[in-house]
This record gives C-alpha cells, sequence and structure tokens, in this order.
C-alpha cells in the first residue's frame, strides 16, 4: 500500500541523484554568491589575519620600548611610527585590535543569542517562564551597567579577558530580548508554528528552528549594532582606565591616548582609528548579506 | 434599444513604466444599457477589480489609463476632479468588498448615508436623516430609526454591506459598480445581500456591473456576462450563451473546473493545467496558449481578438472559436484530451478505479477518530487589576461525530460556529474541557507524551492559508524533511523527491522558498508535508478557499486520488457546501458549536431534514443560470446569534423559518423549552430538530 514500493522502482531507474539542499547549505550559497557578502567577509578574514599573524612579522612586541625613537614618524624600523613612550604603533595597534576584535565579535554574538534565547522562551512558553525571565530583564535593565563593570574592572586584570565579555555581553541584551519576546507571541500564532506543533515537533526545536530564523533580520541587524557598541563600551571603558588594563593594550586604550597626539603625530591615532572603521564596515557589510541570505523575500544580487 | 449608460471602449490601464510597467488591463470594452447587469467574471489577478476603479477614476495617479469611458454619452476618463466628484455617488456609485473599510468607524451609519445625500441633494439635516432611515428600511435592516444612529462595529458584516448599499442607491444612480459585494460573507448572509442588490436594482432601476469570481452569484443575478483573463475580456455574451455554449477554452475549462452543488456522484473536476501568467511577462501569442488544451502553433503568433461568434453579440477572443461554434469540437471533450497521462501528475483515477476492491460496508471498518460530547468553553473576562469572569462563549457545546477508515467526513457551517475550535481541540490531543476525543482507539485525556508522539504521527494537518502555514525561512526541502526528521528518519532526501512527485511537483523545486510558488503549487507543498509519514487520518482545515477555482480543482482531485491510493481518511472542514459535496463521504452541519444535522452526504445533500441546512443549501448559488432562476430560495432572518448568549432551547429558532411560520405555538413552546439532540431518523441521516422532515432544496 506504501507510496515507497510503488515509486521505488522509478527512483531507481536512474533519475540522476540531486544533492539534499538543507537550509544550511542554501544560505551559504546565497550569501557567498552576493558581492557585498564576499567582500565583508574577505575584510573581516584579513583583520583578523593581520591581527594575529601580523605580529610575527615584526622584531617589536607590544611590550618592547624603544628608547631610541620617541613618537617618531613610521620608517623601515618603526613601519607605523612610535608612540610617546617608545612602543611601536604597528605592534600594539594588532595587539589591540586581537583583543577588540574578540571582546567586539564575542560579546555581540553571546549579548544577541542570549537576547534571541531568553526573549523567544519567554514569548512561547509565557506562563511562568515568562514572569521569571522577564523578570530577571528587568532587574538587569535597571542595574547601573558602567559602575558595575567599573567596580569590577579588578577582576578583568589578571588575563580574564573571557569573563570581561560576558559581563560586557550581560548588559547589552534585555532591549532586544523584549523585543524578541513580543515578536515570539505573535509569531506563534503563525500556522507554519501550529503545523510543527502538530506534528509532534519538541518546543525546544521548534524555537530554535522556527522562531529565532523567523527573527534573524532583526538579531543580525542587533547583533551588527552590537559589535560597535561593545568595542566602543570596552573604549570608554578603558579610557576611564577601567577594562583592559595595562600593559596590556586595547583599541580604546589606544585610541583614547592617541586623540592626544593625533594632532602633530597623526600615525599615533590615524592607523588605530582606521582599522577600527575597516572592521566595524565589514561586520557590517557581513550582517547585511546575511540578513538577506537569511531572507528568502530580500532580492538577490548577483 | 435605448442607448447605453455606460460604454467602456479599449480601456488600458499600465502602472509603472520601462521594461518593469505592469499592463493590468488591456482593450476592456463593454456597453450597459439602462437597468442591464453585467458580470464581469475572472479569477485573481485578471485585472476586473482595477477595471472598474479606472471606471470610477479612483486609480492612484501612477496608473496610466487610456481609452474611453462615456458615462450618459459624456467622456469622464482624464475629466477634472471637480467633474468626476460631481458624478460619483450621483450617476454612478460603488460597492466595495470590505464593508468595514468602506465606513468611517469614528461615525454613525445613519450619518454617514445622510452625508451621502446632503452631497448631491440640496435637503434639510433632518430630511437626509429621514432618507438614511428610509433606506436603511429598504436594505432590510430591522429598526432602522434606532440602527441608524449605530456606529459601524455595531453591526455585522452583513449589515454593513446592506449599509454600503443603502449608501450606493443613496442619490438614485444609473449604475452601481459591485466589486466582489458578498466574497467576505457566508453563504445566508450572501443570499440576503444578493437579495437586497435586486430590491435595490428594482427600486433605482439602475444598470449593475457586478464584479466577481463566483460563477454562481453571477449566474443568477445577471443578463451578460463578460469573462476576463490576463487583463483582457476573452469572452462575452449572454449568460446562458457564455454558460450552455462556451467558446473559448478558457472560459470551458472554468465552468468544467467549479464543484456542482447540484450534481452529486462524484463527477471528477477538469483543472486547467498552469498557472494564469503574470501581467509584467505576458506571452507573445494568446496569454491562455501556454495552458490551453487546444493549442495550436498559430495562437502563439499574435492575440486573437475579441471576435464575433455565432448569431446574436457573443464574442470570443480564441482563433479556433469558430471550430467550437460549429461543433467541430464539442466543448465537453476540450480538456477531456489532455486529462490523462500528464508528466509527474499522479495517475487518473480511472486507472485505479479498476482496481478497487469491492467497498467494505461501513460498520466494519475501523474508527479512526470519535469525537464525543466535546465541549470548550472560553471564560469573558473582565477588568484590568482583578479579573472577574462575566459570561462564556459556548464555542462548542456537545459535539459528537466519528470517521471510519478511508472516510471523509465534511464539517461544515457559517463562520463562528465552532468548526476550527473543534478542529483545534483534537489536534492539541490534550483532555478537552468535557467529553473524549479518541484518536486511532486511544484517549486523549490517557495519552502518555510518547502515545501522544505515536498518534501525531498517524494525524497530520493542511491549513487553509498555504503560504502561512509554511515557514518562509525554510527551503522547500527542509519542510517537507521536518516531520520525517522530527520521528526519526535518517536521510529524509529519497523520501522528499518521492512526496515532491507524489503531489505533481518537480523534484528539481526542493532547494526553492515557499514564496517562489504560486497558490496552487504551495498546498500541494502542504499536502506532501501532511504525507510525509504516511498518516491514516488528515485534518484539513479549508485546504482550498484560498485558492482560485481553476487551481482549486487541482488540488480537489489530488485529495481525492491520494486517499483512494493510500487508503486515507479526511476530516474535511470547510465552509463551501459545493468543494465538501464533491469530496466527502459524510458531512456534519455545524450551528453555534453544535451539530444541526449529519449524515451521508448525498442523503443530506439531497433531502436535508434539519431547518438550518435547508437554509444553507438553499442559500448556495448555482453555476447554472436556468436552475438558478427558478430556484425558491428559503432566506434566514438576522445574523449568527452571539456565542456568549446562544438561545434557550433550539439554538437555531431565532433564525428558524419553521419556527416563524409553520409550527403553532404549542409547538414552538418546545423549541424554545427544550434542547433538541441529534436523533436518527434515517439510515446514516440524523437532525438535531424536533420537527425535521425531508425537504428537496437543491
Amino acid at each position: 500500500m506504501s507510496i515507497a514500493d510503488e515509486e521505488h522502482a522509478e527512483e531507481l531507474a536512474g533519475v540522476e541523484k540531486i544533492g539534499t539542499p538543507s537550509r544550511l547549505k542554501v544560505v551559504a550559497g546565497r550569501f557567498f554568491r552576493s558581492g557585498q557578502g564576499r567582500i565583508g567577509f574577505a575584510l573581516l578574514v584579513a583583520m583578523f589575519l593581520l591581527a594575529f599573524a601580523g605580529p610575527h612579522l615584526n622584531k617589536w612586541s607590544y611590550t618592547d620600548k624603544d628608547f631610541s625613537a620617541f613618537l617618531a614618524p613610521p620608517s623601515a624600523e618603526h613601519w607605523w611610527g612610535t608612540l610617546q613612550t617608545g612602543a611601536d604603533v604597528y605592534a600594539v595597534t594588532l595587539r589591540g585590535m586581537q583583543k577588540s576584535l574578540i571582546v567586539g565579535l564575542l560579546a555581540a554574538v553571546v549579548g544577541t543569542g542570549l537576547a534571541a534565547v531568553v526573549g523567544a522562551f519567554a514569548g512561547y512558553f509565557l506562563g511562568w517562564t515568562d514572569r521569571t525571565l522577564m523578570w530577571v530583564t528587568d532587574l538587569l535593565l535597571v542595574l547601573p551597567a558602567f559602575l558595575i563593570l567599573a567596580i569590577m574592572s579588578p577582576l578583568f586584570a589578571e588575563g580574564q579577558w573571557l569573563l570581561f565579555v560576558l559581563m560586557l555581553a550581560l548588559f547589552l541584551w534585555m532591549v532586544t530580548s523584549k523585543i524578541v519576546r513580543s515578536m515570539t507571541i505573535s509569531l506563534k500564532e503563525r500556522e507554519f508554528i501550529h503545523a510543527a506543533r502538530f506534528m509532534g515537533v519538541h518546543p525546544m526545536k521548534i524555537i530554535f528552528r522556527h522562531v529565532i530564523p523567523n527573527l534573524s533580520s532583526l538579531l543580525i541587524v542587533d547583533a551588527t549594532l552590537n559589535v560597535s557598541a561593545a568595542i566602543l563600551t570596552e573604549t570608554s571603558l578603558s579610557y576611564f582606565g577601567f577594562g583592559i588594563q595595562p600593559p596590556d593594550v586595547s583599541m580604546g586604550s589606544l585610541i583614547a591616548d592617541g586623540a592626544k597626539t593625533a594632532v602633530y603625530a597623526p600615525w599615533t591615532f590615524w592607523f588605530c582609528a582606521g582599522l577600527l572603521i575597516v572592521t566595524v564596515l565589514a561586520v557590517n557589510l557581513v550582517g547585511d548579506s546575511l540578513r538577506d541570505a537569511f531572507d528568502p523575500t530580500a532580492r538577490r544580487n548577483r | 434599444m435605448s442607448d447605453p449608460v455606460l460604454e467602456v471602449t479599449g480601456l488600458d490601464v499600465t502602472f509603472g513604466s520601462g521594461p518593469g510597467a505592469v499592463h493590468a488591463v488591456r482593450g476592456v470594452g463593454y456597453a450597459l444599457r439602462p437597468g442591464e447587469v453585467l458580470g464581469i467574471v475572472g479569477e485573481s489577478g485578471s485585472g476586473k477589480s482595477v477595471t472598474s476603479l479606472a471606471v470610477m477614476g479612483l486609480l492612484p495617479p501612477h496608473a496610466r489609463v487610456t481609452g474611453s469611458v462615456r458615462l450618459k454619452g459624456q467622456e469622464i476618463l482624464g475629466a477634472s476632479e471637480k467633474r468626476l466628484t460631481a458624478f460619483r455617488g450621483k450617476t454612478i456609485s460603488m460597492v466595495f468588498q470590505d464593508p468595514l473599510s468602506a465606513l468611517t468607524p469614528v461615525y454613525r451609519v445613519g450619518d454617514q448615508i445622510a452625508e451621502a445625500v446632503r452631497i448631491h441633494q440640496d435637503v434639510s439635516g433632518q430630511a437626509a436623516d429621514r432618507r438614511a432611515v428610509e433606506l436603511l428600511d429598504l436594505v432590510g435592516i430591522p429598526n432602522p430609526a434606532q440602527r441608524a444612529r449605530a456606529f459601524p462595529h455595531e453591526f455585522s458584516g452583513g449589515m454593513r454591506q446592506r449599509a454600503v448599499i443603502a449608501m450606493a442607491i443613496a442619490n438614485d444612480p444609473d449604475v452601481i459598480i459591485c466589486d466582489e459585494p458578498t466574497t467576505a460573507l457566508d453563504v445566508t448572509i450572501q443570499a440576503q445581500v444578493l437579495e437586497v442588490l435586486k430590491t435595490a436594482q428594482r427600486e433605482t432601476g439602475a444598470a449593475i456591473v457586478m464584479i466577481t469570481h463566483d460563477l454562481g452569484v453571477v449566474a443568477g443575478f445577471v443578463d451578460r456576462v463578460l469573462v476576463m483573463y490576463a487583463g483582457r475580456p476573452v469572452e462575452t455574451g449572454s449568460v446562458d450563451d457564455v454558460y450552455y455554449r462556451p467558446r473559448m477554452p478558457y472560459t470551458i475549462g472554468l465552468l468544467g473546473s467549479v464543484p456542482r452543488l447540484d450534481l452529486g456522484g462524484r463527477r471528477r473536476l477538469v483543472p486547467i493545467e498552469g498557472n494564469p501568467p503574470s501581467p509584467d511577462a505576458l506571452p507573445p501569442g494568446c496569454p491562455f496558449a501556454p495552458r490551453c488544451p487546444l493549442v495550436v502553433p498559430a495562437c502563439d503568433a499574435a492575440e486573437p481578438p475579441l471576435e464575433p461568434v455565432g448569431p446574436g453579440d457573443r464574442r470570443a477572443a480564441c482563433i479556433r472559436a469558430g471550430e467550437i461554434e460549429e461543433g467541430r469540437i464539442p466543448p465537453g471533450e476540450v480538456y477531456a484530451r489532455s486529462g490523462a497521462g500528464r508528466a509527474g501528475r499522479p495517475a487518473a483515477p480511472g486507472a485505479g478505479a479498476g482496481e478497487r476492491r469491492p467497498p467494505v460496508p461501513r460498520g466494519e471498518r475501523g474508527v479512526v477518530l470519535e469525537v464525543d460530547g466535546l465541549i470548550r468553553h472560553y471564560p469573558l473576562m473582565k477588568g484590568a487589576v482583578f479579573k472577574r469572569r462575566v459570561g462564556t462563549v459556548y464555542a462548542v457545546d456537545g459535539i459528537g461525530f466519528d470517521i471510519r477508515e478511508g472516510e471523509t467526513l465534511g464539517l461544515v457551517g457559517e463562520s463562528g460556529c465552532g468548526k476550527t475550535t473543534t478542529l483545534m481541540e483534537i489536534l492539541e490531543l490534550a483532555r478537552p474541557q468535557r467529553g473524549t476525543v479518541t484518536v486511532l482507539g486511544r484517549d486523549t485525556a490517557a495519552m502518555t507524551s510518547r502515545e501522544r508522539l505515536a498518534v501525531r504521527r498517524d494525524m497530520q494537518v493542511v491549513f487553509q492559508d498555504p503560504l502561512a502555514s509554511l515557514d518562509p525561512r525554510m527551503t522547500v526541502h527542509d519542510i517537507l524533511a521536518e516531520p520525517l526528521r522530527t520521528h526519526g528518519v535518517r536521510d529524509p532526501g529519497p523520501r522528499v523527491r518521492e512526496l515532491l512527485t507524489l503531489v505533481g511537483l518537480d523534484r528539481q523545486h526542493a532547494a526553492r522558498y515557499p514564496q517562489d510558488f504560486s497558490g496552487g503549487q504551495r498546498q500541494r507543498i502542504g499536502i506532501a508535508r501532511a504525507l510525509a509519514l504516511e498518516p491514516r487520518l488528515i485534518v484539513l482545515d479549508e485546504p482550498v478557499s484560498a485558492l482560485d477555482v481553476s487551481i482549486q480543482a487541482g488540488v480537489i482531485n489530488l485529495l481525492e486520488d491520494l486517499k483512494d491510493r493510500l487508503g486515507l481518511s479526511y476530516l474535511f472542514v470547510a465552509h463551501d457546501l459545493s468543494v465538501v459535496r464533491h469530496i466527502a463521504d459524510r458531512i456534519a452541519v455545524m450551528y453555534l458549536g453544535r451539530i444541526a444535522e449529519i449524515g451521508q452526504v448525498d442523503r443530506v445533500y439531497d433531502t436535508p431534514m434539519h431547518p438550518y441546512t435547508q437554509a444553507l443549501l438553499s442559500a448556495i448559488p448555482l453555476p447554472d443560470p436556468e436552475k438558478e432562476r427558478s430556484r425558491v430560495r428559503i432566506l434566514l432572518e438576522g445574523d449568527l446569534p452571539s456565542p456568549a448568549a446562544p438561545p434557550s432551547g433550539c439554538r437555531f429558532r431565532t433564525r428558524c423559518p419553521k419556527f416563524r411560520d409553520v409550527l403553532s405555538d404549542g409547538e414552538r413552546e418546545r423549541c424554545v423549552d427544550e434542547e433538541p439532540a441529534v436523533r436518527v431518523l434515517d439510515e446514516d441521516q440524523g437532525a438535531a430538530c424536533h420537527y425535521a422532515e425531508k425537504i428537496k432544496v437543491v
């Protein structure tokens, strides 16, 4: 009686096997077909390569000081010049970029992920889950984030940058999660969610397979903005002397220092600021094309 | 013959410019004589609404309109806004599809009608108010003086549409354009509104342009028909000529694809293959050529003009219309030639019918779904801080039915009768508030979660809106693979390809997204998903009501074929009784949360016993002009009572024609005091009426 038997013969009769196009493959394909996506992705990879492989090309490390060259302009010896302390700009900039790239990207991804999960769970299950999660959200919203990060800054000193990332992310997600929650509530009444439920799909799977992907436009935009927000928060923390502690450096502390000498020694500021701009630009390009790749209604650009 | 009141010639409407321009209407022309009713029929996207908006001068400024529209001999196309305003509402008026958005929500209904009167007539405010009440009385609104002071949201859908009609006839117009005036309404209300329109026409002597996709509405109401396809008129003539002697293959196909309420015995529907062309990418020749079974190479050369065929003033745009007229191609056989054996289609049932086993009597087949005394009440809450219960909505109030293996039960009723609630209660597989639901022999109240998952595998659902029920972010492959993965199939790839072939789609389509498909194809994907796990019961929630007739026929045929081949049982929820007659074996008619009548489909349709079923069946227009003219309608009064306050005793008594006209006072008392239960009165036909008797209405 089953259709399987009936059409099995036909199946074997040499119909050429077509690959199984899953969502991941299709999205990746669409992402890399767009010029914007390719450029953004290439830029981002280049930034990472520069930040992590770049320092090995240079004989100076970020802790070294050249006492024969203070505030020297770019030369063969110091490719991007030196700071007032005699530190090599190339070395410290790349060191700062390592920190900022990881802190920015990770904090953004963790923050947005947290927002998506908390919002979607609260909106999907409602009832007590909703009340508890929203209570926590409201609590975090009223806490002064900057003050807490400043107070906790001694903890980040001894290479505890992961903790720093988590703390940054912890204060990034609340508003988004409220938006996600209300969008989930309306999404929950859509027929395809009903269909999945009546098919017997587990609620957790529904959330991760149907709810969150359908909010991906919002989430990707949010994550893109969060990258800049995280880098900037880190920057302002470092500016006030919290955050990344000396002798370690970050983009924030470098820009803060460089801004003072930017007028008469532009190399102390512009290399660092330029790389920050390129990084944020790359993240935005990747974010835009990812959003289009996820959204089947977006116009395809070739 | 008198001069036409409205004469449209060579009307062209284009939106946008350059290569992306959409040529929505191409060369539409008609002449409307005083008192004549013209029906414009076509599927969605055929340009019928744009035509009427162009005539009224209501298109947005970026639309380019050319041609000529003469109203009582005066050219109004391109006339100044001031001149147009003088015509609109006075000489020519319009009734729109959605009566809620046609009325201003913040003004009283009476004031809005009075406003329409005062714009064109120099009368005092009081006189206008009196006229408004008169008009409301004319369109059959009870207590017109009191109801005139109500706001639009206090009116039901049918009453709003009556108010809009009252407004349209306020100034005795010469032409009324009705754009799908009854599409948003239930059938019994539709019958009332059509009756009101007829009254309105009699009172004002106006000519009416009736735009609709419903071939039944047209059959009984109009004198002449204009069939539109891809922005062009393709056939026009008197209603009898077009219905009984169609000459254009599209018209023939359209008429063949409508399920008929008046024909039992499973006549197979004839779908038109393919989809209407997109207006920005029309084929070079005849736009219908890609779907036409009579296509010859000459069809692609040039678009055939609308030329006279045979005697009378009938015209058709087809180069082979002459052959059909001379009888060389009998209209009945046009689609027979192409019907069987198209690539990628499930085999025609003719092949399957031969090997079908003799039917097992109903009583011996297993019960797939049993619902008994199911109740679903919703509390009505009030108060912001302290919520208190102020009432109960009796959404489903004690219904029972069963479905056997290989059987289709049609669950029908008007909106608000509790069909969808019943469906959701069954699909949830949770303990009902009261009563029992037994799916495949298992009581939902006593199910463990493991059993529930097992039952979900055997019971699947197809929803009404094919786009909303498919996750827009997933490819077709992932959509079809989801149920398989959920129930532990490792490699769903081969099965997905099988399913696509089964529902008549190309297996290359797996990588696309739902939005890349047309409505009919999307519904096929929805059906394929429901079939993925080889279920035994499929719950169909209005699966074809969002589709055009020609597409709908293909999906209905598919459902029938699949049922025969795979031995499925269907619970088919619908409001369209013609479709249900076509597909169902048994039918349950619901009214206000209860079952009014249940039984074998041909018995219920041929000799309905409950007065509600009788009224419902008689309200449905038939796509057959002669039958439609000779029919006597049983009109129901008023609207569905609120399910929060159902009448005592029999719920239908407030609208029951029998209660009103036939019964004596003593007999009525029983209706008021005692709620009738469903009594089986004949072999497999039961009705919940104290005074049920068989009547033939169709």
